[in-house]
């Protein structure tokens, strides 16, 4: 609706939309509705907000989830590393590394990445999910890679697993950078403790240790950090997804924010609000797994 | 001299710290027959555990640097072993059993994934064990140290175990292998008196039945007069007294050795004692010639600038204090 938009036209629209009732009888409106599966109308896309959401959430999604391997993978064995070999060079160049990453904003990466690799190199695309002449594979997650390799369409999941490399990166690099940190410190002060000495005195290899002893009981904190960053990485992704032309959720909800698309924006939110949740549900429960004090201390309370 | 297991010389060993190091180690010097316990004696931070663990060579991911010095075991120098060899050293000759239990065990493994871990590294690869045939080992590992109930304990986490189940699997862990010399660093220390005594009654006895040297550590004098055959003072660093254990408490001579027998709360007569005045001192910056000298009533001008030498007073008994040098004795430097 436009400026030039009548007067009755937009009182019809703000009664049709509840915005004349006082703001926790919208919410029940709003609230009802949702329970129903229903998230109103996009007043941009003239589609219901669902749809719209579920055509666009997988694309990210995709993003996310390899982004998310690659933070958890990556920034946990950099973290072991900086640890084990504390303040000597790797530690320094994983630090530096690791500041590099903080500070600096994803759209950076993005634009560097792809002047340099697609620019310069001409080595990855530049745009979008997959190369317009292949065909997408049949929806079924909706996930391309996956998609392909479930139907054994190889030629299109290197090509989309082309396309993904530098949005992933991108988007991963700053989250991979505090879990490494965090690993790191996690890391640094179990390395003292004396059941690493003693699992040293019994003549287990250092390899061994390293990546078990010390490891489970040094994951905690970044598990913790993970499950926030797997929704920080749904939602951050705007930027990334603008530059890489990738039609995605992010960028939805971006423009849905622009243009005061009100349902559009409650949706979005609900969405990332759930994976909030699911991500930390899930680092609590994966805590549990990894350090049985979790569990036992709670249940021996009765 | 008959042949030695274990004959630490000269070990220097300072950690990196911020702006600087300290200096914790100055010259140690000991060494373990076949078949003999040894006593260690000192107060708390005087490098006991940091020798040990520099025997075990487990300081690796610490700060600690060492500087100089020779670790002979079975005369091989262990400073001098790559990484399969001192793997070898760890898993057939020596072991460790750590002063806390609670802090020696891995809080997120069960007990039998702990087991299990030592069982596959100690045994070696040569040999592949059945999963009865380790359950059995593990199980019986655990019966020897007496543990009621062994095969709920290896389900258990360590945080389900008391502290003196705790210390007895951790015995149990560091007597899986067959070894020669095992280093006991403060058993019990952490447990009442009642438990501690048990400890070490099963700790004396399980040495005795494999024939094993034991060094012992322990602010106990009481459990290191009745199970050791030699006893060593440490201070600041250093040995300052070596002698026959009962020598050592009959006839003190070092007088930082007589303060801390002296130190030994007796129940009737003169109560508690004074003890020895002062602190140990800063290893960043350590007093120059005998460590002890700020702290000492005898101290004489050569104390402050020159490190007294391993005086040889029997056949029994050295130490390293410059009263009991005799004229014409050979100051070596």
């Amino acid at each position: 609706m436009g400026t030039q938009a009548p007067e009755d036209v937009v009182e019809r629209l703000r009664v049709e939309m509840h915005y004349d009732k006082p703001i926790f009888i919208q919410y029940y409106y709003w609230f009802k509705n949702v329970l129903r599966g229903n998230l109103g109308i996009s007043l941009v896309t003239k589609h219901p907000v669902l749809e719209d959401i579920s055509e666009l959430f997988p694309a990210t999604f995709e993003i996310a989830l390899y982004a998310f391997i690659f933070i958890a993978v990556v920034g946990t064995a950099i973290g072991v590393f900086s640890a084990r070999y504390s303040n000597s060079w790797v530690d320094n160049l994983g630090r530096i590394f690791a500041y590099f990453g903080i500070v600096t904003p994803q759209f950076v990466f993005a634009i560097m990445g792809m002047l340099l690799f697609c620019y310069v190199f001409k080595i990855l695309p530049s745009m979008g999910r997959l190369d317009p002449t292949l065909t997408y594979p049949a929806k079924i997650t909706g996930l391309i890679t996956i998609d392909a390799l479930l139907q054994g369409n190889f030629i299109v999941f290197f090509d989309a697993l082309k396309h993904l490399i530098l949005p992933v990166l991108s988007v991963g690099l700053g989250g991979m950078a505090q879990s490494t940190r965090i690993t790191r410190t996690s890391v640094y002060n179990n390395m003292r403790k004396d059941f690493i000495a003693a699992a040293q005195s019994y003549g287990v290899p250092d390899r061994v240790i390293m990546f078990r002893d010390l490891l489970k009981v040094s994951m905690n904190p970044t598990v913790s950090i993970l499950g926030l960053q797997f929704a920080t990485t749904l939602s951050n992704a705007f930027l990334v997804e603008l530059i890489f032309n990738w039609p995605g959720f992010a960028r939805y909800g971006m423009t849905a924010m622009l243009q005061k698309d009100l349902n559009a924006i409650s949706g979005v939110v609900l969405t990332v609000a759930i994976f909030v949740m699911l991500g930390n549900i899930f680092a609590d429960i994966v805590n549990s797994f990894l350090d049985p004090r979790v569990y036992l201390l709670s249940t021996s309370k009765e | 001299m008959e042949k030695s297991l274990l004959e630490v010389k000269d070990l220097n060993l300072h950690y990196v710290v911020f702006g600087g190091s300290l200096k914790v180690l100055d010259g140690v010097n000991f060494r373990v027959g076949f078949k003999e316990n040894i006593g260690i004696v000192g107060e708390t931070g005087c490098g006991k555990t940091t020798t040990m663990k520099a025997i075990m060579r487990i300081l690796g991911m610490t700060t600690a640097k060492i500087s100089k010095g020779e670790i002979l075991f079975k005369e091989r120098d262990v400073l001098k072993m790559n990484e399969a060899e001192v793997q070898k050293f760890r898993r057939r000759e020596i072991s460790m059993i750590f002063q806390d239990p609670t802090a020696a065990l891995n809080p997120v493994f069960s007990i039998k994934s702990q087991i299990y871990n030592v069982i596959k590294y100690s045994q070696g690869t040569e040999k592949k064990l059945t999963k009865k045939e380790r359950k059995d080992l593990a199980t019986k590992a655990l019966s020897d140290v007496m543990l009621p109930d062994p095969e709920r304990v290896l389900e258990n986490y360590p945080i389900q175990l008391s502290g003196g189940m705790r210390q007895r699997v951790c015995i149990a862990m560091a007597l899986l292998s067959d070894l020669d010399l095992l280093i006991a660093d403060e058993p019990g220390t952490s447990l009442d008196v009642t438990i501690q005594d048990q400890i070490l009654e099963l700790l004396n006895e399980l040495v005795r039945k494999k024939g094993i040297s034991i060094i012992l550590i322990s602010h106990a004098l009481g459990i290191i007069k009745n199970i050791t055959h030699r006893t060593y003072v440490m201070y600041a660093g250093f040995m300052i007294e070596a002698a026959k254990t009962t020598e050592l408490f009959s006839n003190p001579l070092h007088p930082y050795s007589k303060g801390l027998i002296a130190s030994v709360p007796t129940l009737v007569g003169r109560g508690i004692s004074n003890g020895i005045p002062g602190h140990i001192p800063n290893y960043s910056n350590p007093p120059l010639g005998c460590r002890f000298h700020p702290r000492c009533s005898y101290t004489m001008p050569i104390c402050k600038v020159e490190k007294p030498p391993f005086l040889t007073v029997s056949d029994t008994h050295q130490v390293a204090c410059w009263l009991f040098k005799k004229e014409g004795d050979k100051i070596g430097k």
